[in-house]
């Protein structure tokens, strides 16, 4: 049975989560991560609005208590709450072991570009340029392609950055691409996939892995 | 001493043209109660310092939708569309500021620090005519203070000398606003007697506090 691309690439980066990580994770897709977690690997969420231990609603909805992206939510025990501050004193002070965003373009030197299109989309950065410039690990969640077709890995970003040279991996429907010194390598592609389809629809340089493999946890 | 009073009165000196912060984080937080005050008083040209313009009904955004905002400085603007209207428009000023840099812009502002060094936003436009400061062979961006002339606030729980208790989400930038603005008004969940709450318990020392509201606007 074919997979959706938001659930093989939820159940790529669940891999990337070690046991004990505190982790952020971004509005839509990188919250589908959860469901995917290895049985031996727990993870604390932290919930830039003002706490750690983000879990799903269990019960009535309190109104006192959303996720970032503002639906009612949960806090499991041995969470903690704390006021802005301490949330992005977290972010910027390393506290983070990963956070997971989504992109409009990544680019070959690990800069990203998510939160804003000139003249037509400004919805606001609100904690991702803390969170990128904060945590120790930064995982892009993206669809490979936008709309249409656009490549969205590209050479150089020509969207307003949310952060420069931040990101560690990129995890799209097509592969698992790292950002190294060298350049953007692909070392994971997904079933069905040739290397030769994701350098076509990438526009930045691809240096293909000489241990290339298959997507792992699809 | 008792600092509870009624809607009206906590606001009366709240004037066109004045700077307000506003705490909540999509409304979850936000003073709902106060904020509608400023809708009935029709105050205009406010520069409104808030996390996000919530939603057209709802929170900062009815100021927004009722076109009583100058300027707004928050990091999020994406849950109300009226907002990236007038400021695609170019009938409001916007000024996108990352959601931590905005908390310590305003923690220095009530803290009497000069400004705060981020590394956050460096290598974007957020950087855009900023000092940039070097240390240990690091980038920084030298943020300046944030201060108010208002700042509304909300709480779960006050008592009548204004120690503040908060709940949950909901507390997010109240703290912090409490204590950079010439007055601070906070609307609270349940007002209690001096004393009721535990000095341990306190999450913001009621001398920094003006008035208390209750939720339901009256004085008790």
């Amino acid at each position: 049975m074919a997979m959706n691309s938001k659930e093989l690439i939820a159940r790529r980066v669940a891999l990337e989560m070690k046991d004990g990580d505190v982790v952020n994770l971004g509005i839509g897709l990188p919250t589908l991560v959860t469901n995917y977690l290895p049985n031996d690997v727990s993870v604390t969420l932290h919930s830039e609005n003002g706490f750690v231990g983000l879990g799903p609603l269990a019960g009535p909805v309190d109104a006192d208590l959303v996720n970032a992206g503002g639906q009612p939510a949960g806090i499991l025990p041995g969470g903690a709450v704390f006021d802005s501050l301490m949330s992005f004193a977290l972010v910027r002070g390393g506290h983070l072991d990963v956070t997971v965003l989504g992109g409009l373009q990544v680019d070959e030197r690990g800069n990203l570009a998510n939160w804003m299109v000139p003249g037509k989309m400004v919805p606001g950065m609100g904690g991702a340029m803390d969170l990128v410039a904060g945590a120790r690990k930064v995982i892009v969640a993206m669809e490979h392609t936008a709309k249409g077709g656009a490549p969205k890995i590209l050479k150089q970003c020509d969207l307003p950055l949310t952060g420069k040279e931040v990101v560690s991996l990129i995890v799209t429907e097509l592969g698992v691409i790292r950002v190294t010194p060298a350049g953007l390598v692909l070392e994971e592609i997904a079933p069905g996939i040739t290397a030769e389809e994701v350098v076509s629809k990438t526009e930045a340089p691809l240096i293909v892995s000489e241990s290339l493999s298959p997507m792992k946890g699809v | 001493m008792n600092k509870v009073r009624k809607i009206d009165e906590a606001l009366a000196s709240v004037k066109s043209g004045m700077t307000v912060m506003i705490g909540g984080f999509l409304a979850v937080g936000t003073p709902l109660a106060l904020v509608d005050q400023l809708v009935k008083k029709q105050v205009q040209d406010l520069t409104v310092i808030a996390n996000d313009t919530a939603f057209p009904d709802q929170g900062i955004g009815k100021l927004v939708v009722n076109r009583q905002i100058k300027k707004a400085i928050v990091s999020h603007i994406g849950t109300n569309p009226e907002t990236g209207r007038q400021l695609l428009a170019g009938e409001l000023e916007v000024e996108l500021t990352p959601q931590g840099t905005l908390a310590e812009k305003i923690r220095a502002g009530g803290s009497g620090l000069g400004g705060i060094l981020t590394p956050t936003g460096v290598g974007t436009i957020v950087e855009e005519g900023k000092q940039k400061i070097s240390i240990a062979n690091r980038e920084y961006l030298l943020e300046l203070p944030l201060r108010a002339d208002v700042a509304l606030v909300y709480a779960h729980k006050a008592d009548k000398a204004g120690n503040l208790v908060f709940r949950r989400s909901a507390r997010n930038f109240n703290p912090v606003m409490a204590m950079a603005a010439d007055l601070v008004v906070a609307q609270v969940g349940e007002v209690v007697e001096v004393g009721d709450i535990d000095p341990d318990e306190v999450m913001v020392p009621g001398i920094v506090v003006d008035y208390v509201v209750t939720e339901q606007g009256g004085a008790i």
